[in-house]
């Protein structure tokens, strides 16, 4: 075993209602939908109507700024609702579904097929959406080649599925999904945890690093960061380990077959287990097997596409994004809490020492959507170094965001990280400030500008 | 809200009132005031909108408040040591000495925390923001720090020229670059300097006398003994005088993270290194006032004076300090050698210790600036290196 790296700076959030390891297979159903807005950037151009008749893997969309890049159906059936919001903004596509799938054929030989060809198949079959690039966390440009792709092959976040379950019957894909990546990028790199038995110890022809620590250990920025960090000029690919195995699918049967297992899990969730679905399958149908449980006089709960660091908040009608591999349900905030500041606050979850949750390591808290407090100026320092495990200064990279520096921006390491990487950042600020929506503000602008 | 029977009585009150303070009501201009007595009483029942989910449970009124509680045995040693040092006061019973005390100082603490949260409160009112916590903690430094003597009106004055020139006017709490209490003591210091120097400023009835640190630069000696000093039975400001009571609160503030280690282990550190040097340099018969200075031992430097007080709750303040942690390393250092620096070579002006931290102040973000570039320095390199390679 290669050399640990080891991540000490970080915080595992122990939340109550992890998933059990027990993985439920949804039957296909009724209705799905691709929603262009969780793909970063994109703007969408349409290519059905409603009625049309798509395969699974048929285009429904592709971006404006990039036609080549396509957005495809997960299921075949029949065009029924083109869901538009203010200004006819295009929200989602809805194809329901037919009782019998039928797939789009796609022709993937690895042994010989060129590097251009492979990303010509990957553009059209839509797969190619799950290829995204850093800097600045978008969707990747065709045209370029980039210095490395990594892929973190385990999840640090709160709650986060255990790859080990829910990628046990895709060992296979996988090898064809890396095989895959190899042939876009020979510089193939894999994320692991240390001392963990891992299913992707078999995957060969990558280079695998192994972490040792708390959250964010498994974010595939901070792995970056460790391996070969992103300089100035430099474009790296990074792909989701579960969009591996789809692409793999692809390569192995020629056909797009977008299933996911998703952790659903949180305090509210009945049963909380894995859920075999597919990606754009209704939040209502992945929550179904695990339900929700029964609240209590006039208490809300949320749902949340994602963990509840980085997740999307979502209505049970909402659809399930390429880019998620959980659903977490967690009460609603916004109880009375006379003099709050004051409080021993026991059942809440703080990273200072002015209240005792240092004292209970192991404790797991059912915590809610509170902000516990007003929102404030940058005051205490020191703190977001400790939740950000890399070698950046936060608080004068977020200063420089909100001055719209950009010369400052990329000299103190935009270029380095995205959301993900200060959701902690934004956990822990006693001046709640939203931090990962300022840095994806900073992100858009350089992009922009540049 | 709706409410119903089980409504508790403040949250009653603060809806009853709610209307008054809103848009269209009798007194909107207040509306800031009354959003600071509310979300005192409630926390705020927002629920987050954008990114994380959830929340650390911690905010600016817990962590504000810390420092209230580091300041708590400072304030009661200090309001008993106000009637200790009366020309009679060991003839008083220790209750006796605390109510006296206690009563000359609660106005100051009233003067200073209307001026400062009426000001926030306007401030906040135009920036449409909600009032920041900040004020909670510099309404009671300034009485500290302050001599017990002053009057009001001098307080009022400097309190109003701390909060608006010291904070307001950089773009409020978070952006001032000068420690807010000590811009009012400077202030003071400064402008007042032949109404309130002399030495019967520090006590609260007509006795006179001196500071040991102006006992000490006037006459080479200091009646006081190091056991006093750090009990802190000596006379002084009311914040200063015992270093025990500080060191208790420094133990809260460090225990529960509030203020940076780093910083204040660096003070003490600079304080001890500087007055070492002084304590070799100096001759073995000390003549003049800065000779007593230097022959002083390095550690009874951080007994005496504004040291340890400035050393626990001013440089530690972490808007003005240094945001680095490498910065607050050199910071700290600094500001401990300057104060002794100050101390030894301006006898006129004995305490070296305010001075020195709002000098460090005007600095800080110079060390951090440069902390900073050789992080951009570390990068740039890092992208040469993997040019080259590619090369």
């Amino acid at each position: 075993m290669s050399k640990v790296i080891k991540i000490k700076k970080g915080l595992d959030i122990k939340l109550v209602g992890e998933a059990e390891k027990v993985v439920v297979e949804l039957p296909v159903g009724e209705r799905y939908a691709i929603s262009p807005l969780g793909f970063e950037g994109v703007v969408p151009k349409l290519l059905v109507a409603e009625g049309d008749k798509v395969l699974a893997g048929s285009a429904l969309f592709y971006d404006k700024a990039h036609p080549e890049v396509m957005f495809t159906s997960p299921v075949s059936g029949t065009v029924s609702a083109i869901r538009r919001g203010e200004k006819r903004k295009l929200l989602a596509i809805e194809v329901t579904a037919d009782a019998q799938q039928s797939y789009k054929p796609f022709n993937i030989n690895l042994s010989k097929i060129s590097r251009e060809e492979l990303v010509a198949v990957l553009l059209e079959s839509g797969l190619w959406a799950s290829i995204i690039q850093r800097p600045y966390g978008i969707i990747a440009d065709a045209k370029d080649a980039p210095k490395a792709i990594f892929v973190s092959g385990f999840d640090s976040a709160p709650l986060a599925p255990d790859m080990n379950v829910a990628l046990k019957d895709d060992v296979e894909a996988l090898k064809a999904g890396f095989a895959a990546l190899k042939v876009l990028c020979p510089n193939v790199h894999l994320g692991l945890r240390a001392g963990e038995q891992s299913i992707l110890e078999g995957i060969e022809g990558v280079e695998k690093h192994y972490f040792k620590g708390v959250h964010p250990a498994g974010n595939v920025g901070v792995q970056i960061h460790h391996i070969d960090p992103i300089n100035k000029g430099e474009k790296v690919w990074t792909v989701g380990i579960q969009n591996v195995a789809i692409i793999g699918r692809l390569v192995l049967g020629g056909k797009v077959d977008m299933t996911k297992t998703y952790a659903v899990c949180g305090s509210q969730v009945a049963h909380p287990q894995y859920v075999k679905a597919m990606v754009g399958a209704s939040l209502v149908q992945v929550l179904m097997p695990c339900r929700i449980k029964p609240q209590s006089g006039g208490s809300k709960f949320r749902l949340i596409e994602g963990n509840v660091l980085t997740g999307k908040k979502a209505t049970a009608n909402d659809y399930m994004g390429l880019y998620s591999s959980q659903v977490t349900v967690i009460p609603e905030g916004g109880e009375l809490e006379l003099i709050g500041w004051l409080a021993p606050r026991l059942h809440k979850l703080s990273v200072s020492r002015t209240y005792f949750s240092w004292l209970m390591p192991k404790k797991q808290y059912n915590l809610s959507t509170g902000l516990n407090g007003g929102e404030r100026p940058f005051v205490v320092t020191g703190l977001y170094e400790k939740y950000l495990p890399m070698d950046i200064y936060p608080m004068y990279l977020f200063k420089a965001i909100m001055a719209g520096d950009i010369e400052k921006m990329e000299n103190l390491g935009i270029y380095e990280i995205v959301e993900e990487d200060v959701a902690l950042c934004e956990f822990v600020d006693p001046s709640k400030q939203n931090l990962q929506a300022l840095v994806r503000d900073g992100i858009n602008l350089m992009i922009k500008e540049m | 809200m709706k409410q119903n029977n089980n409504t508790p009585l403040p949250k009653r009150l603060l809806d009853k009132f709610a209307p008054t303070f809103s848009e269209g009501g009798k007194l909107p201009w207040l509306h800031s005031f009354y959003e600071a007595m509310e979300t005192f009483f409630y926390v705020p029942t927002d629920v987050t909108k954008k990114g994380s989910h959830v929340r650390d449970c911690n905010d600016m009124k817990r962590t504000m408040f810390m420092v209230i509680i580091a300041l708590i045995p400072t304030i009661l040693f200090g309001m008993w040591n106000i009637g200790f040092q009366r020309i009679d006061g060991a003839d008083f019973t220790i209750w006796q000495n605390f109510w006296f005390g206690f009563w000359k100082m609660l106005p100051s603490i009233l003067v200073t925390y209307v001026v400062s949260l009426s000001i926030e409160c306007a401030f906040a009112q135009i920036r449409k923001e909600e009032v920041n916590e900040g004020f909670f903690v510099s309404g009671i430094l300034i009485p500290l720090i302050i001599p017990i003597g002053t009057p009001l009106w001098m307080t009022a004055l400097a309190t109003a020229f701390a909060v608006v020139i010291g904070k307001e006017i950089f773009g409020g709490t978070g952006m001032n670059i000068f420690n807010p209490a000590l811009l009012a003591r400077m202030f003071i210091f400064f402008s007042y300097t032949s109404s309130i120097s002399g030495e019967a400023v520090w006590f609260a009835d007509a006795r006179t006398g001196a500071t040991p640190l102006g006992e000490l630069a006037n006459t080479g000696t200091t009646s006081v003994s190091m056991l006093d000093a750090f009990v802190g039975t000596i006379p002084g400001s009311i914040g200063e005088t015992s270093t025990l009571c500080i060191l208790l609160g420094a133990i809260v503030l460090l225990a529960t993270g509030t203020a940076s280690w780093r910083t204040m282990l660096s003070v003490f550190v600079g304080g001890l290194v500087m007055g070492g040097i002084f304590n070799l340099v100096a001759p073995a018969e000390p003549q003049t006032a800065t000779e007593v200075y230097m022959s002083l031992p390095a550690w009874q430097h951080l007994l005496l004076g504004g040291f340890a007080f400035g050393a626990v709750f001013m440089a530690t303040d972490p808007v003005t300090s240094a945001q680095t942690n490498t910065g607050k390393y050199i910071v700290g250092f600094m500001i401990g050698a300057l104060a002794i620096l100050v101390r030894v070579f301006n006898t006129g002006y004995p305490e070296g210790m305010m001075l020195a931290i709002i000098f460090m102040n005007a600095l800080a973000p110079v060390v951090d600036h440069y902390v900073v570039q050789a992080n951009v320095a570390r990068r740039n390199r890092r992208a040469k290196k993997a040019q080259t390679i590619k090369a």
